[in-house]
């Protein structure tokens, strides 16, 4: 008999590196991204088109951003598949599709405008 | 069905928000809704990625709507939300990780959860720190 391998260990292990990165770097950056900086609390020119630009061209920056959007998505689809039995939400095919697939469109998209935006 | 089956089947306690019932549910579920605020924010970087790639007018104009009152207020939401995920996130960690035995002696989970909470306290001093320093 041979054993059909599970997939779980790949989205539990996504679910935890996001887990991860999001509790030690998301309060940073929700706070710089969307608050400090709109407000102008950083100075006017923080997240200028030529600065985020350069940023998102240097490979350490673009690994960066990258694992950022990739891990956040795809953490959080697996902790909201696996809360819907909860509220009465079967956990089925469809389901998962909905959850893991708008994981898979965030990583897909983000890689591709990062990719064009060039090194 | 017969008359007797049904009588004793007897009742059935509703779960019709069952999470409301005990703390310790709700800490669960509060938890669980965290997950929306990461999605979210995964979800306007995304925008801001395809804006950057998009030019220079496309950038200012995520830039603006990230301005806008709505959106401010969004991410205070977004801000505690993320701590409660960091939070929740190291509460749960002694049980999620494997034991773990230093010296011999297993490491308790208060001592896990706390190190979690001073290195995650740590990482925010020091990013807001370097976009301070770096800040124009």
């Amino acid at each position: 008999m041979k054993l059909k391998r599970s997939n779980a260990p790949v989205f539990w292990l996504l679910f935890g590196a996001g887990g991860m990165l999001s509790a030690l770097f998301g309060t940073a950056l929700v706070f710089l991204t969307g608050i400090a900086t709109p407000l102008g609390l950083m100075g006017p020119n923080a997240m200028s088109y030529p600065r985020i630009l350069a940023f998102s061209q240097n490979w350490i920056g673009k690994g960066f951003v990258f694992a950022i959007i990739m891990l956040f998505a795809w953490h959080a689809v697996h902790r909201i598949y696996h809360s819907l039995h909860d509220v009465g939400v079967p956990l089925n095919a469809f389901t998962k599709l909905i959850c893991y697939g708008t994981a898979l469109v965030i990583t897909v998209v983000a890689l591709f405008a990062l990719l064009s935006i060039g090194f | 069905m017969s008359r007797y089956a049904a009588a004793r089947k007897g009742y059935v306690r509703p779960m019709q928000g069952w999470w409301r019932r005990d703390p310790f549910f709700m800490r669960y579920m509060i938890r669980e809704i965290t997950a929306f605020a990461v999605l979210a924010y995964a979800i306007i970087l995304v925008v801001g990625v395809v804006r950057l790639a998009q030019g220079e007018v496309a950038w200012n104009g995520w830039l603006a709507a990230l301005r806008s009152p709505g959106a401010i207020l969004l991410h205070v939401v977004l801000l505690v939300s993320m701590i409660e995920h960091a939070r929740s996130w190291f509460e749960i960690m002694p049980k999620t990780m494997p034991m773990m035995i230093v010296g011999g002696e297993r490491v308790e989970g208060s001592t896990i959860m706390r190190t979690g909470w001073a290195v995650s306290a740590v990482v925010t001093v020091v990013v807001v720190a370097l976009a301070w320093w770096a800040r124009s």
